[in-house]
């Protein structure tokens, strides 16, 4: 009896440690999770934060005077004085009116220096097509240089104006309270390649890469992933090599990106003598690497068929190939898709390999097809992201985004794919 | 005529002669009374049509337009006169380029030697002759695999049973696949590895303790020999992962247990889909994150509590990888984890352990193997991870522990030395080779362990 007491007492006094236990333990799976989840929220935060301001271009909005003798040009129609003409004098000039206090050549120049260098070509490329405009005063709207737009977007904080000398600063003050220059959305981003200069670089060129990417990408591996799970389930045989052949799809899934890039440079480019930073290169090795994550998605789908349905085909008569084609795939396709889909996501998402097969090349023109030069969302997000300009890592962020954006849109694709079509048995 | 013209016309073509089978086996089978007389369908005949078009014309384009390429620079470099013959496959390529540049028009064929313009003509005489050899005789292949089954269009022959098979041998080829790119991993790494080992002995690259894979461009350059040690890389990928998997490890398994054990149905149907999103961002958002956000985060840190911290510290790599994995860590746990026999768990609740104890005396234990097999899965994910360390870990090889200062790992190296241009068969673009080869059978073999420990696992409460 005291025994058990006793017993009793040493239970009754621990709890109180214990419950403390118990709820300290709970703590540390609460914190857990708040500090995966908060990094997430960081992460999305600090791109958004850092990549705003990449959706918004400086504009410089001038009405410049084509005086032929300032440019030195009185036949626009001939090459040889187009390129010797003198495209930066009437910018300078038109600014000037709006600041007439810079008059020195010196201050000249510096004014100059407020336009991007693609703003004479801007005046040239008019004059081109348009030779009667010659001597005529016409609006131009200009992309602000680089480090003025970079001054105008932060304008409050002075880490990003050292770049801009204190005469600029005041010019930039003055024009800004005008209206001259303006910010407005930057349909350039999306509507050109990349560039040396970061107000004229845009993600078009990226973005058809990938879809040229990952149009090669589908049409290889969804076709063949999906023929190796219905064999790998249906029609296999009880062997060593079907065995064998499990063992390497289930090691392939895991086998590090980069040596699939090997993979590609050796075979593909080396031995087949393949050209390089060919979307057809990058989508077959990203087609390999997706490969393992839609066949074994794939069979899941294919073994959720109940066996009910593939013996009531083989009742009436049907063929096992039969079976297969006519009941079995289209009842598991869209478990194949969501699969296939979320594999396409992760392809999109991939770097590394495409970096070994030469999708890093800095590609200015949009590639028209499978057998351009070409680089991928991803890779121009990391070529970006290297450059040590303020502009540039402005457009990796905004890269990101639209890249998120493509992901989570496909992920949603998926789930409601699966929520609208999938069948329970 | 190109490729990409030939397999549209291909296609084509099968579905010419598949419409033409169709027809034909209604004729066939009109005068017999009906298509009730014929061994199969009307469809499978002309299916087996389609198929003997498309496949042989399909495999010979495939292997033409594979080594086209090759036969053809053979050619030319044949083709140019004996005393211009390249030395070595560097310069052959040097040479190789200057042809194509010629031939395709980028280069003024005045301004270049007399043997490569000479070269050029020679090859886009011989590109166009291939060009059109490799049409005629795809077509010819198509069109005759094309009639051949139109005569085989008759009552007597079962084509269901021809379709039936090849397919069912087409689905083995795409299963075998697999097979194939793992043969063709190993042989890409192995056969460079192999020209590495010859130039650079194995037993520098293993214990060898410097990497500076710079070689000399001249024979007399002093200091430049390249050093192929793989240690000091090793030991950064080791730091790095490390760092990674001591985040990734507490805090994915904590939330996994946290997730199954205690958490409402809502809280962990909202948590863990967005627990998941983590593994689903690229991993260049991760290395741009960690290169440009936390690297400076963590130099401003030490500097402030008066460390020297490099701003491509090895921190700021491995505490990226760490959140990256960290979905990676909590999702295989949780499998485990709910694996585990309800009835161990209720046993241990009716003697009156609480629920952390359950979990730490009987839960734990239990699914231990299972956990360590996804802790180790999850490690071979670190030590491959490119993008991140890339952005956000340093070139130089430097033997350290020290988390606050810049080390390289071998994927770094890896991508460093095969991106832009490369000089074939230098011994710096052979040793990433090796590195690969190196990081292939180390995944691997992380890999086979984890899955045999997984799996064992599985079988003991199934």
């Amino acid at each position: 009896m005291t025994d058990q007491r006793s017993q009793a007492e040493i239970v009754r006094n621990s709890l109180k440690r214990r419950y403390r236990k118990e709820r300290r333990f709970r703590l540390y799976g609460m914190l857990a999770i708040f500090i995966a989840l908060a990094s997430l929220a960081i992460l999305f935060a600090d791109i958004i934060n850092k990549g705003h301001t990449g959706f918004v271009k400086t504009t410089i909005t001038l009405d410049v005077a084509l005086d032929s003798e300032m440019m030195y040009l009185d036949d626009p129609t001939d090459e040889d004085q187009l390129s010797m003409a003198d495209f930066v004098a009437p910018i300078i000039a038109a600014l000037q009116e709006h600041l007439p206090e810079a008059d020195s050549a010196a201050e000249k120049r510096e004014l100059g220096r407020l336009i991007g260098t693609y703003g004479a070509s801007q005046i040239r490329d008019l004059l081109k097509d348009n030779p009667e405009l010659l001597n005529t005063t016409q609006t131009f709207e200009f992309l602000a240089h680089d480090r003025v737009s970079v001054y105008v977007k932060h304008a409050d904080n002075p880490r990003y104006s050292i770049k801009v000398s204190e005469q600029q600063q005041r010019w930039v003050d003055e024009l800004l309270e005008k209206g001259i220059i303006d910010t407005s959305f930057n349909d350039v981003l999306f509507s050109r390649g990349d560039s040396r200069e970061p107000a004229n670089a845009g993600i078009l060129g990226a973005i058809v890469g990938s879809l040229l990417t990952m149009l090669v990408t589908l049409a290889i591996a969804f076709p063949v992933g999906i023929a190796a799970a219905v064999y790998l389930e249906e029609f296999a045989p009880q062997n060593k090599i079907t065995d064998f052949i499990e063992v390497n799809i289930n090691n392939l899934a895991a086998v590090p990106s980069i040596i699939f890039g090997l993979l590609g440079l050796a075979v593909f480019i080396g031995l087949f003598g393949m050209p390089r930073s060919v979307p057809v290169v990058g989508g077959m090795v990203l087609a390999l690497m997706t490969l393992p994550t839609i066949i074994i998605s794939g069979r899941a789908a294919i073994k959720s068929v109940p066996p009910s349905i593939r013996e009531a085909a083989e009742g009436v008569g049907a063929s096992k190939m039969q079976v297969v084609l006519h009941h079995v795939i289209p009842l598991a396709m869209p478990g194949m898709l969501t699969g296939s889909i979320i594999g396409m996501a992760q392809a999109l998402g991939e770097t590394a390999p495409l970096l070994l097969i030469g999708m890093v090349a800095f590609i200015v023109d949009v590639p028209g097809g499978f057998l351009d030069s070409a680089t991928v969302l991803p890779v121009q997000i990391y070529l970006w992201a290297s450059s040590s300009e303020q502009g540039f890592v402005e457009l990796a962020s905004a890269g990101i985004m639209v890249l998120l954006t493509f992901m989570i849109t496909m992920n949603a694709l998926a789930i409601w794919l699966r929520k609208r079509l999938e069948r329970r048995w | 005529m190109q490729t990409a013209n030939l397999l549209p016309l291909v296609l084509v073509l099968a579905v010419v002669a598949y419409g033409l089978a169709y027809m034909r086996s209604r004729a066939v089978a009109a005068p017999l009374g009906g298509i009730r007389n014929l061994k199969a369908l009307p469809f499978y005949y002309a299916a087996r049509a389609a198929l003997w078009c498309a496949i042989p014309a399909l495999l010979v384009l495939a292997a033409w337009a594979g080594f086209e390429g090759k036969v053809i620079q053979g050619i030319v470099i044949a083709s140019l006169p004996q005393d211009v013959w390249p030395e070595s496959p560097g310069q052959a390529s040097l040479i190789l380029s200057q042809i194509s540049n010629v031939a395709a028009g980028k280069l003024n064929p005045e301004f270049v030697p007399e043997h490569i313009a000479g070269a050029a003509s020679v090859l886009e005489a011989m590109e166009n002759k291939s060009g059109n050899f490799k049409a005629a005789l795809v077509l010819l292949v198509a069109v005759s695999g094309a009639a051949f089954a139109w005569t085989r269009v008759s009552p007597h022959i079962n084509a269901r049973v021809n379709v039936e098979t090849t397919l069912r041998r087409i689905f083995f080829v795409c299963a075998a696949l697999a097979v194939l790119t793992t043969a063709g991993i190993v042989f890409s790494v192995i056969i460079e590895t192999v020209r590495f080992f010859g130039r650079v002995p194995i037993s520098d690259f293993l214990f060898s303790t410097s990497w500076s894979p710079q070689t000399a461009l001249r024979a007399d350059q002093v200091g430049s020999e390249g050093a192929f040690g793989v240690i000091p890389l090793f030991t950064g990928t080791l730091l790095i992962s490390a760092i990674a998997l001591l985040v990734a490890v507490p805090v994915g398994l904590l939330s996994a247990i946290y997730l199954s054990e205690y958490a409402s149905k809502r809280v962990r149907s909202t948590a863990k889909p967005v627990l998941e999103m983590l593994a689903g961002i690229p991993t260049v958002v991760y290395g741009f994150f960690a290169a440009l956000t936390v690297a400076p985060f963590i130099r401003d840190l030490a500097e402030a509590v008066g460390l020297e911290a490099s701003s491509q510290s090895a921190l700021a790599a491995g505490l990226v990888m760490g959140i990256m994995i960290v979905p990676f860590v909590s999702s295989l746990s949780d499998d485990v984890i709910n694996a585990v026999p309800q009835s161990m768990r209720d046993g241990s609740l009716a003697l009156g352990a609480t629920q952390s104890e359950t979990m730490k005396k009987v839960i734990f234990p239990a699914a231990l193997p299972g956990i360590i097999g996804g802790i180790l899965l999850a490690a071979s994910r670190a030590i491959g991870e490119t993008m991140i360390v890339v952005m956000a870990a340093g070139l130089a090889a430097n033997l350290t522990a020290n988390p606050l200062e810049s080390v390289t790992t071998v994927t770094v190296q890896v991508a460093t030395l095969l991106v832009g241009d490369q000089e074939f068969d230098s011994a710096k673009t052979l040793s990433a080779f090796a590195l690969g080869m190196l990081l292939f059978l180390v995944t691997l073999l992380l890999n086979v362990i984890a899955l045999k420990i997984v799996r064992k696992y599985r079988e003991q409460y199934d």
